[in-house]
């Protein structure tokens, strides 16, 4: 275990003191203690930079279950660092604010921070193991703690809800995506993605190839909340506002991102690829900033905004690997795509982390998030206000915050993409630059509503349960920071590109490095009169015009089904789903024997009659067979008229007197084939069997007698025949192939040299094989008291009953 | 009405020993002539029964003290041991061993150890049945 491991595991660790830290300093705000942890780690992995920047990347390595090849495998590149830097950066600063967010004297803290840890810790797994079945075991423990962190207010049933739907999105593409990685080791043979990376010439020309592709994306997509399975993402704003800001802005939710980056090397070749991944980003882009615009409630806009920008570096990331084909240019403009997605990454973590906390400020002050109860803070808070401002003017992409340049980089990415000439994209590049133009606006507009429909118009104090004012310091410390970089990052976006950025490249798009080794991005604050700004100019002018006549135009949406949202589709496959599964419980699980019995029965026939055809297995031959005699022939009369008589039989009498009928001649057969000890012991036996029948006809409850013959029933009469038939052609067919002979000649022969008995039926018994014997008296005691006990018992039971 | 079962009692008081006897010789012959452990327990519980047809159950109680379900464990013990005494000559459980010997009374007579096993068998089959008849005859 290295120190590394050791990181990745604290928060575990951390998160088994909490409880403790809890209880002994009630007086304190647990959330302090916590602190530290992030804080430490985040140093701890900043100091990575310098190696990663250079091209140097660790690897640390713990054997978990080496005979199977899982081994825990830390590994640090540019993209695992960003990442480990956005959750230990972004958790210290969620954990500062929950301490100020959450009271410890009104809730269950201990459990917030337990919980909260265990993500951190999860996280960071996911992003630093290069084994992909320990990523696996680590994206289940961010779906589990995310689960539990959105139903931390448990009472209330909305809470629930959407921690359940949550849970059963992101647990369904995760179980696909384990699907996914396993397809990939059997191709490449080993848990290692930078092994299976090394292998990658190899990998497109796989039958699987194109299977785990759709399997992984599958995982990346739920997580992420890509279209269709964004819609988790809107009720998990049940969340604490922290649990929002953290996990489902700035953390968990790019899980997926990450996912699809890392393993870039081994699927951005492909045409499937480029086409699934770049589509569905810009339909997710297009359809989260199109329908955060008719949200009122605060946290949902953010969370469709979340879900648009998600999809926005999503697609820039599949734009980014038509780069492949081009290695050959000098100057490649396709890269631009990825490095826009990978700065937007990092732009959308700082921007949308303190847009969250605004709005937790907002909600905590004045006891709504309802934008029409809303407006005219300004004057009453005017940081958290201003913050606001940075962090939507950011989202927008307005100038000079950071957000007006990864927009403008995403639209160089889109804007090349139109000019593509592989994967048919003559025809459908176009495509790309007006959608992401048109949710561009969309973006503006939501962007503005947040900041104006809270902050300016009318002051409705009256609307508001508590009276509004400005946080605690120590709420403002967290956004402040990260509307600092949002600033920070507009006009000094370079001091990010050679540290951060480039390192994420080389690990995105290995084959594409230059002969040194590494990347040259330069981010140009001012990159002259070209098409990317015109477009950043239409934006901001028609967003502001749709802005204004908001009101106007905002019934279109209207125009849309209720009924054929895609939630009602998810409620409705729910309901319809365990609807269906009673039902088709219901249908077989009927609670009759007779019920089971034809399953069995008809099964057993199906199974073994097609198995004797399949195999073409009947066999019959009369060379084994002895001569008939006239015995026999009578015998077996008898026997068929009894059992006829049963089978007809008015009342129950007839049919246990006709069953002894059955048994007596059954043993004259033995008779008749010279086995006297089964005769003696059938003879008895049957005696005792028919005087027990007898015994439950005398006493079957008076009321219900009612003789009557079996009623006659097609299905039973064809199962019978069925299984009558069956059992006869095995038996013909396994007499008619013998395959060796017989081992009673040797019974013969022994049993008096070597047993000394001349009785082999009982030589056998008792010493062959007495062994048998042996469990069958235990049967016959076990049966005694059985018997016993159901009778002598039967009055306690009674009483319990 | 008491209703008088004198025939039957006389006669049972005389064939239950012929049955007995039967049985007894079923159970000894069994290592030669048809016969054995099950047959001859199944024998001996019909002479039980029949005994408690004549009578009632509280007589056969006073003439076989016996709980048969203590009977059953016996015999089950007994079988038990018996493939356990195997292992006191170190040899598989349940290997049975014969031999002939020169008894006063009866002469020269063969002796297997599977007879031991028999007995095992002939008390388990003799508890079993009487439980199971004594048990649903004494339920009402």
């Amino acid at each position: 275990m290295s120190l590394l491991h050791w990181a990745i595991l604290s928060p575990f660790i951390m998160a088994l003191f909490v409880p403790l830290f809890y209880k002994k300093f009630r007086s304190i705000h647990t959330g302090w203690f916590v602190l530290i942890l992030p804080i430490l780690l985040f140093i701890y992995f900043f100091q990575f930079i310098g190696d990663t920047m250079n091209g140097r990347n660790i690897i640390e390595s713990v054997g978990w279950i080496p005979s199977i090849g899982i081994n825990f495998v830390a590994y640090v590149d540019g993209l695992g660092l960003l990442f480990a830097l956005l959750i230990t950066g972004i958790g210290s600063l969620v954990i500062l604010y929950s301490i100020y967010y959450l009271s410890k004297d009104k809730e269950a803290i201990h459990n917030f921070y337990v919980y909260l840890l265990m993500f951190m810790g999860a996280m960071l797994g996911v992003v630093l193991s290069d084994n992909v079945l320990v990523l696996y075991t680590f994206w289940e423990l961010t779906s589990l703690s995310s689960f539990l962190l959105i139903g931390y207010w448990y009472q209330r049933e909305k809470s629930r809800y959407g921690a359940q739907k949550s849970m059963l999105i992101t647990v369904f593409g995760g179980l696909s995506m384990l699907a996914g990685f396993i397809l990939l080791s059997i191709m490449t043979n080993t848990f290692s993605i930078r092994e299976m990376i090394s292998q990658v010439a190899t990998l497109p020309e796989h039958t699987l190839f194109i299977p785990a592709m759709l399997l992984i994306l599958l995982g990346a997509f739920t997580k992420s909340a890509q279209f269709p399975f964004h819609i988790w993402l809107p009720d998990a704003m049940e969340a604490p506002t922290p649990v929002s800001a953290y996990l489902h802005s700035a953390t968990m939710v790019k899980a997926g991102i990450y996912l699809v980056a890392r393993l870039s090397p081994i699927f951005a070749g492909s045409a499937e690829w480029f086409w699934i991944v770049s589509t569905v980003g810009i339909i997710t882009l297009f359809w989260g900033s199109f329908t955060a615009v008719k949200q009122t409630d605060l946290k949902a806009i953010l969370a469709f905004s979340t879900i648009s920008q998600l999809g926005m570096i999503m697609s820039l990331l599949g734009l980014g690997s038509a780069a492949l084909h081009y290695d050959h240019l000098d100057k490649n403009i396709y890269m631009a795509a990825t490095v826009a997605a990978v700065f937007h990454l990092i732009n959308h973590a700082t921007f949308k982390g303190s847009l969250f906390m605004v709005v937790g400020i907002v909600d905590h002050e004045t006891g709504t998030r309802d934008i029409r109860k809303l407006g005219g803070l300004m004057g009453i808070m005017p940081i958290t206000f201003t913050l606001a401002v940075i962090g939507s003017f950011a989202m927008a992409g307005i100038p000079p915050f950071n957000g007006f340049l990864s927009k403008e980089m995403f639209f160089t990415g889109v804007v090349n993409a139109a000019s593509l000439d592989i994967f048919n994209m003559q025809t459908w590049g176009a495509l790309f630059p007006i959608i992401a133009w048109i949710a561009s606006i969309f973006t503006f507009i939501y962007s503005m509503i947040l900041v104006f429909k809270t902050f300016t118009g009318k002051y409705q104090p009256e609307k508001l349960d508590v009276k509004p004012h400005e946080a605690p310091i120590g709420m403002l410390i967290p956004p402040i920071i990260l509307a600092s970089l949002v600033i920070i990052f507009g006009p000094f976006a370079n001091i990010l590109s050679q540290s951060i950025i480039e390192p994420a490249m080389a690990a995105i798009q290995p084959s594409l490095l230059g002969e040194n080794g590494s990347y040259h991005v330069h981010i140009y604050y001012w990159h002259g009169w070209n098409t990317e700004l015109f477009m950043t100019i239409g934006v901001i002018a028609i967003g502001t015009l749709l802005f204004i006549s908001l009101l106007k135009w905002s019934k279109v949406y209207d125009l849309f089904p209720k009924r054929l949202t895609l939630n009602n589709l998810y409620d409705g496959g729910l309901v319809a789903l365990e609807r269906s599964s009673f039902k088709i419980n219901k249908f077989y699980m009927t609670g009759f024997i007779r019920d089971y019995l034809v399953m069995i029965f008809a099964f057993m026939i199906v199974l073994l009659m097609s198995a004797l055809f399949v195999k073409d297995a009947f066999a019959f031959t009369t060379t084994n067979s002895a001569p008939i005699g006239i015995y026999e022939v009578v015998l077996t009369l008898v026997l068929l008229a009894g059992t006829i008589t049963i089978l007809f039989a008015k009342s129950r009498l007839t049919s246990i007197i006709s069953l002894g009928v059955v048994g007596y001649s059954v043993s004259l057969f033995f008779v008749l084939f010279r086995a006297p000890d089964l005769a003696l012991t059938q003879l008895i036996v049957e005696t005792v069997s028919v005087a027990l029948f007898l015994l439950c006809f005398y006493h079957l409850p008076e009321l219900q007698i009612k003789p009557k013959s079996l009623k006659f029933r097609l299905p039973n009469l064809i199962i019978s025949l069925g299984v009558g038939t069956l059992v006869t052609l095995l038996a013909l067919s396994a007499n008619g192939s013998k395959l060796f002979e017989s081992i009673s000649s040797y019974f013969v022969e022994a049993s008096y040299k070597e047993a000394g008995g001349k009785n082999m039926v009982n030589v056998i018994l008792v010493d062959f094989r007495g062994f048998d014997t042996l469990f069958e008296i235990a049967v016959l005691g076990i049966a005694a008291l059985g018997i016993f006990a159901m009778i002598r018992l039967r009055l306690t039971r009674g009483k319990e009953g | 009405m008491k209703t008088n079962d004198l025939i039957l009692q006389t006669i049972t008081k005389i064939a239950i020993f012929i049955i007995l006897a039967f049985s007894l010789h079923l159970f000894f012959a069994g290592h030669y002539t048809p016969g054995g452990g099950f047959i001859g327990g199944l024998m001996t519980a019909a002479a039980l029964v029949l005994l408690l047809l004549a009578f009632d159950a509280k007589t056969v109680k006073k003439i076989f003290p016996f709980d048969f379900i203590k009977v059953a464990a016996l015999g089950l013990l007994i079988a038990v041991l018996t493939g356990m005494g195997a292992f006191l000559f170190d040899v598989p459980f349940l290997t049975h061993t014969f031999g002939y010997f020169d008894i006063p009374i009866l002469g020269h007579t063969g002796l297997a150890t599977a007879v031991l096993f028999d007995i095992g068998v002939y008390l388990v089959v003799i508890g079993v049945t009487m439980t199971i008849i004594q048990t649903i005859g004494e339920d009402e």
